[in-house]
């Protein structure tokens, strides 16, 4: 089952790698990650898509919290979260083209960027059906380029806070 | 007072209580070295290869529990120093490495010697530094041995460029480190402790499965304490040997693919497995879909990521072995009230008759070859009076020694588990000699694996580390060829050494000390004889080449299915005394 794991690591060379070279060392999956520094420029904020049963997704967490690194780890399937993931897609555009590639555009209210005679660059963000379903359209265009961020995620904020807040104590 | 980066390293070492560092210089590390040469207080011990500094820096370690340190210098000095580290990672052994590094403004250049260090270590270390300001040396220095000794122990690299060991920083040791990341968990959940002395007070067939946690814990008080006080049998690992005293009647000795027979019946068979310190390694478990299947498992460890890897775990305890067994002694002393005895009964029975039935055997004929296990025997029989440090190396000789030699206490016993690092044993062994001077210090080693760090003898001498190598000779590789009588038909591709050197004339051309056994009626004079020289000793024993180690779980085995003896297939085995080499038709199974 795919997971959203959320990994706060120390804002120093290196960190990256050593996440990295986690995933690869021990085997596990990684679908996609993204990093960028945080509110406190001391520290990034990587969100790493991955995949794995319970047992697998446990050991990620727990392989994870034990890089000297890494200062906190959430599981977001955990809870409840959001996520989005921005793609930019340059697409050739023939003459009679280019009115329905804005109209793609327009539908996922995604924005053209760049424009050449024979090219827009679109900026579309999302969730991944979304983003999948945007790429699905242009095809039949002429897609010349794509780059993805990768999903970024965060968990939702309870609206009321009850006694029910779910308290995860690690019991281990 | 401003101090070059080298001086500030020494006074660092010098504050960590370092006595003794494993190093060999080169063009990077030349100040460090300048600065060492100037100083009385740090002693260093110059090998001849960095592998044996590394080894003999995990064997100061785990002889006296805290960090060994080293220094190498880059590119190959790095690398070649990378076998241990792996090993000392496997191992959780505390070690500081320091490595030289090309100057900062060199770095990326491929500059003469220059290699990856941080990069080349990642996966080896539990942390690493690149140090590229002087004034960060120290703290870094503090930062890297409070990681290697907290927590799960093991070994840390500080990467030093050449210019960072010259220039100058005011130098300021920090009294404490804080990193905001790393809180190793000392108590266990007390929740789940009360549990886990629940569970145990209620279990009639319970087994103690402990690892080398507890002896880099100093939980073997602890141990014997909660074992008598409960009245349960205990298994030990491979790195768990001393954790819990060898003669004691409640030790079933080793488990896993060479373990005893009863110490791997009682756990397939056990309603209750409580690990400490030991993490559930593929040589132990065997199948994991077959392991203990009636037994709860209660896991007690400082890493977390050790539980629920292997098998599943009921009762999970993250925490330090010593305190998790206090704990546990102080509930369990005010619930239990001398009813386990009586409790355990039956299954004390059950142990005694796997003990009676499969006992650890070999034929030792007066005048036939000597026989391998003999040799262990003998010279635990003649020298555990003397509460020796014994090393291995890694093989056949490693089993039989976990087999036969039977530690009284921890630290004794130096051994490669994780990573099975051949070549280890010797430098292991000097490191503890250094350590501890007047100690007897063995090292039980085979033809094949003493001469992986064989050109340490020359820093054994020169530093007077007087160890006494028993080198079990029997001219193979003698575990790979135990897989090929068993599993490859009896051909030997590349197991039979053919030529070893005269380990005899090798030792003198050292300066060192060499002795022979021929007869099985020699080997307890030439013990007695190396035990009583103040050198360096190898004593060269040849002996009979086709003994195997039983009893045997084959590679994802069960562990109630063990091979007990050889096969009748192997049954016909050359049994001269003298050796020879294999013919294709002495190719076993053909007979």
């Amino acid at each position: 089952m795919e997971h959203i794991i959320s990994v706060t690591v120390e804002n120093k060379f290196g960190s990256l790698s050593r996440v990295a070279g986690l995933f690869s060392g021990r085997g596990f999956n990684i679908e996609s990650l993204s990093v960028a520094p945080t509110l406190d420029p001391s520290m990034s904020q990587m969100t790493i898509v991955t995949s794995g049963d319970e047992r697998i997704i446990e050991q990620i967490v727990k392989q994870l919290n034990k890089l000297i690194d890494v200062i906190k780890v959430v599981d977001l399937n955990e809870s409840d979260f959001v996520s989005r993931e921005t793609a930019l897609i340059k697409v050739h555009t023939r003459p009679e083209d280019r009115a329905e590639a804005l109209r793609i555009a327009d539908i996922f209210r995604a924005n053209v960027i760049d424009s050449t005679p024979a090219t827009y660059t679109i900026e579309v963000t999302g969730d991944p059906r979304k983003i999948e379903a945007i790429i699905n359209l242009l095809q039949p265009l002429g897609i010349k380029e794509l780059t993805r961020t990768g999903r970024v995620a965060v968990a939702r904020e309870l609206i009321r806070s009850t006694g029910m807040q779910a308290k995860k104590i690690a019991r281990e | 007072m401003k101090l070059t980066g080298a001086e500030i390293l020494i006074e660092c070492l010098k504050r960590e209580g370092v006595k003794t560092i494993f190093a060999l210089p080169g063009g990077v590390v030349l100040k460090i070295f300048d600065m060492l040469h100037q100083q009385k207080d740090i002693e260093v011990v110059l090998t001849r290869h960095e592998q044996g500094a590394g080894h003999m820096a995990e064997g100061y370690a785990k002889a006296t529990g805290k960090a060994g340190v080293c220094l190498v210098t880059s590119g190959p000095g790095m690398t070649n120093v990378i076998t241990a580290l792996a090993d000392a990672y496997m191992d959780s052994v505390p070690l500081v490495c320091f490595s030289g590094q090309v100057p900062t403004n060199l770095i990326g250049n491929d500059a003469f010697q220059e290699a990856d260090n941080v990069g080349l270590s990642r996966p080896c270390t539990k942390y690493n530094f690149l140090v590229k300001n002087v004034a960060e040396l120290a703290t870094t220095i503090k930062e890297a041995f409070y990681i290697a000794t907290t927590g799960r122990p093991g070994p840390v690299l500080v990467d030093i460029p050449k210019d960072v060991s010259m220039d100058k920083a005011e130098f300021i040791y920090p009294s404490s480190v804080s990193i905001r990341s790393y809180n190793p968990v000392y108590e266990g959940n007390k929740w789940q402790i009360k549990q886990a002395a629940e569970a145990m007070t209620k279990a009639k067939k319970p087994i103690l499965y402990v690892g080398g946690g507890v002896v880099f814990s100093g939980a073997s008080q602890e141990l014997l304490e909660l074992a008598e006080l409960t009245h349960m049998p205990v298994d030990m690992t491979l790195m768990g040997l001393g954790a819990f005293p060898g003669e004691h009647p409640q030790s079933l000795g080793m488990l896993g693919m060479h373990g005893t027979y009863w110490a791997n019946m009682a756990m397939h068979y056990s309603d209750l497995v409580v690990a400490i310190g030991a993490r559930f390694d593929d040589r132990v478990t065997g199948k994991v879909s077959e392991f203990c299947p009636h037994a709860k498992v209660i896991h007690i460890d400082i890493d977390p990521t050790s539980i629920r890897k292997n098998v599943n775990v009921d009762i999970p305890i993250v925490g330090d072995c010593k305190s998790v067994l206090r704990e546990l002694i102080q509930i369990l002393r005010a619930t239990v009230n001398g009813d386990q005895k009586e409790l355990r009964k039956a299954w004390w029975n059950q142990i005694h008759d796997w003990q009676l039935a499969n006992p650890l055997a070999y034929q030792q004929e007066t005048d036939g070859p000597i026989k391998p296990q003999y040799v262990i025997r003998r010279l635990y029989d003649l020298t555990k009076d003397r509460d020796p440090i014994v090393s291995t190396d890694v093989g056949q000789h490693q089993m039989w020694a976990a087999q036969y030699f039977k530690l009284a206490k921890p630290n004794r016993w130096l051994t490669s588990g994780g990573l099975g690092t051949m070549g280890f044993g010797f430098p292991a062994a000097m490191g503890a000699q250094a350590a501890f001077p007047g100690r007897l210090v063995l090292c039980i080693a085979g033809d094949g694996s003493i001469q992986m760090n064989m050109q340490e003898m020359a820093t054994a001498v020169v530093h007077k580390l007087p160890v006494k190598i028993i080198v079990l000779n029997n001219r193979f590789h003698g575990m790979v060829r135990q897989w090929q009588d068993l599993f490859y038909e009896g051909r030997y591709a590349s197991s039979y050494l053919e030529t070893t050197p005269d380990f005899v004339k090798l030792a003198e051309a050292y300066g060192a000390v060499g002795l022979r056994a021929n007869k099985p009626s020699e080997i307890d004079a030439v013990i007695k004889e190396a035990i009583g020289v103040n050198k360096p000793v190898i004593v060269d024993v040849p002996t009979y080449q086709y003994e195997n180690v039983y009893p045997m779980i084959p590679a994802g085995g069960c562990n109630h299915e063990m091979i007990l003896e050889d096969p009748p297939a192997l049954k016909n085995k050359p049994t001269s005394a003298g050796q020879v080499a294999p013919k294709d038709s002495d190719t076993i199974l053909t007979a």
